[in-house]
């Protein structure tokens, strides 16, 4: 196992643990006000100090992991579950007009940037945590239909498709039976990526008003906040920020870390 | 070559028709009439009927899709509904501002990435190499609107290098202009530049690989000039896909910075116009950002034809 795995690992599972705790137990109501304990640094009562209401940064940074996972996760499985279709049968029917009907319409919506989304998503539904997920899901679509896709391109060459093929499998079959599982290893990968990309689409979103809104608390909300208090407290735009980082920053050394250990190729090079 | 452009053409044109009749149907959905969304719930329902006539909602569907991208066509944009001045107006206001800044964090981001791509290469597997390395790490994982607040912070509240938000405006001198961009621009320009060096490197290693690599060494270049004159030229093509993309994502991506820097852009607009229901405005902001992408990838794809003979055929 490389360093990058072990060290991306370790940074996201300390996230993920955060956000499960959170559910049971933090150090304050994350909603309770305090105005009296406004805008106080970090000290031992409260780790993170605390924010223009008083309340507690901490229990609001472990409640807000919760917004930023779920939104990015869910993101997530619209874009495998609904991209990953896609790719197979545009792949199992390379040249029809299926496949050029399902990569012009991933053409289509890759011309749609995740926030280009979630501004016509609001125009008509108004702003929430939930738009947001449906804006960052749609940017994955493409994202998943097109690598797999590509990879079970060259999958279809190999002969154990061909043997498969002999054998009277329908192209369906063969698309889950034998492209899907040899497939699976990027799309973890990948899912690890767009993972980090969705927690940073959330915080975008949820910073310009678009995606979760109070009182659910979520990162991009607290830097929203912070924004004009960032010159007398800037601990309330530090912490948020800090949190974002060492997430995605988590995320894609694991993606990286995944990669190379997925990858036979990769590790018989290495050895 | 010709027949190559040709069917590209097409296929741009369909995508743009395709994407303004999405952008439009959506929109269409969207519940609550503009009309008495302006004039609240007490007003009577004659006055609705002759505001949405004065605003051209009472005609058919179809007709108002026609009319809006048959405008389009000719820059016509259509009236806004709050302020009843031309779209395109307002629109070319504010992309004033932001056009340069997507392109001024264009630059950059070039400069920044083309130079440490290029190092990190020429250093493989050594402690510079490793450097960039990390720090793209951290630059494609920092938000690029908390990196805006982080720089306000240091340079504009600490230091009073910059103003902490605003724009001069270009009648003051394009340096008082650009300095009030400057800030935003680099904020824009972070992730970008860390992608762009990743993806320098990358391709500058692949090319270093290839014959012709070893052939120059052998026919007597040193490796620098080697690498100058044969590496970071062929390096080149992907790299330049790579901007060709990332323009219309710093067009996008602008828009949240400019909130960071209270910049009157195309961002502003548009959030404005959702709030005040005024959706043609929505409606162009979107199309253009749309339209941006799609003819960028356009040309994108020509100039990649057109250095690699090998696509053209495949095609």
């Amino acid at each position: 196992m490389t360093r990058n795995l072990l060290l991306g690992a370790l940074l996201s599972m300390l996230v993920l643990l955060m956000a499960l705790v959170s559910f049971v137990w933090t150090p304050y109501d994350h909603v309770a006000m305090n105005i009296p304990a406004k805008l106080q640094p970090p000290d031992a009562e409260h780790w993170l100090g605390t924010d223009h209401f008083g309340r507690d940064m901490f229990s609001m940074i472990m409640v807000g992991a919760r917004t930023s996972i779920a939104v990015a996760l869910v993101a997530v499985g619209i874009g495998m579950l609904l991209g990953v279709p896609l790719g197979l049968a545009a792949a199992a029917r390379k040249g029809s007009w299926l496949d050029e009907v399902i990569m012009r319409g991933n053409d289509l919506v890759f011309a749609f940037p995740s926030l280009v989304i979630a501004i016509l998503i609001t125009a008509v539904l108004g702003a929430g945590a939930v738009n947001a997920i449906i804006a960052i899901g749609i940017f994955n679509i493409p994202v998943f239909a097109r690598i797999t896709r590509g990879a079970a391109l060259s999958l279809w060459e190999r002969d154990f498709i061909l043997a498969a093929r002999v054998a009277g499998k329908s192209g369906a079959r063969i698309s889950f039976e034998h492209i899907l599982p040899n497939v699976m290893n990027l799309l973890i990968v990948q899912g690890t990526i767009q993972f980090s990309l969705g927690i940073l689409a959330e915080a975008g979103l949820s910073y310009v008003g678009l995606g979760a809104q109070p009182p659910t608390p979520s990162w991009g909300r607290m830097l929203a906040d912070a924004q004009t208090m960032v010159s007398i407290a800037p601990h309330l735009a530090l912490v948020p920020g800090v949190a974002i980082v060492l997430t995605v920053l988590g995320l894609n050394l694991m993606g990286d870390g995944l990669r190379d250990y997925l990858d036979p190729r990769l590790r018989v090079s290495r050895a | 070559m010709l027949r190559y452009s040709l069917k590209r053409l097409i296929s741009l044109v369909l995508s743009l028709v395709v994407a303004s009749l999405v952008i439009f149907l959506v929109i269409e959905v969207a519940p609550g009439d503009p009309a008495s969304f302006m004039l609240g719930i007490n007003a009577q329902p004659d006055t609705v009927a002759a505001l949405r006539s004065e605003l051209g909602l009472d005609v058919p569907k179809w007709q108002r899709y026609l009319d809006w991208a048959g405008g389009m066509l000719i820059g016509d944009f259509g009236t806004s509904y709050t302020y009843r001045t031309p779209v395109s107006e307002m629109i070319a206001d504010r992309l004033w501002v932001s056009l340069p800044l997507a392109l001024f964090a264009l630059t950059i981001s070039t400069l920044v990435a083309f130079p440490a791509g290029i190092y990190a290469a020429s250093r493989r597997g050594r402690a510079g190499d490793a450097a960039v390395m990390g720090a793209t790490q951290l630059g494609v994982a920092i938000p690029n609107f908390w990196f805006a607040m982080m720089m306000v912070l240091v340079f504009a509240i600490n230091l009073r290098w910059f103003s902490a938000g605003g724009f001069a405006g270009w009648d003051k001198g394009i340096l008082a202009g650009l300095h009030s961009l400057t800030l935003p621009a680099i904020s824009l320009a972070l992730p970008q530049a860390a992608i762009l060096a990743r993806v320098m490197r990358s391709s500058l290693l692949d090319i270093l690989g290839e014959d012709f690599m070893r052939t120059a060494r052998a026919k007597g270049l040193s490796r620098g000039q080697a690498l100058w004159r044969h590496g970071v030229r062929n390096a080149l093509i992907p790299v330049l896909t790579i901007i060709g993309l990332q323009f219309s994502f710093l067009l996008a991506g602008a828009i949240i910075i400019e909130q960071v820097f209270y910049l009157p852009g195309l961002g502003r607009l548009v959030f404005q116009a959702i709030s005040s229901r005024d959706l043609i405005v929505v409606e162009s902001v979107v199309m253009l950002l749309v339209f941006s992408v799609i003819t960028v990838n356009f040309v994108v794809d020509l100039a990649y034809a057109l250095v690699d003979p090998r696509l053209r055929r495949r095609s």
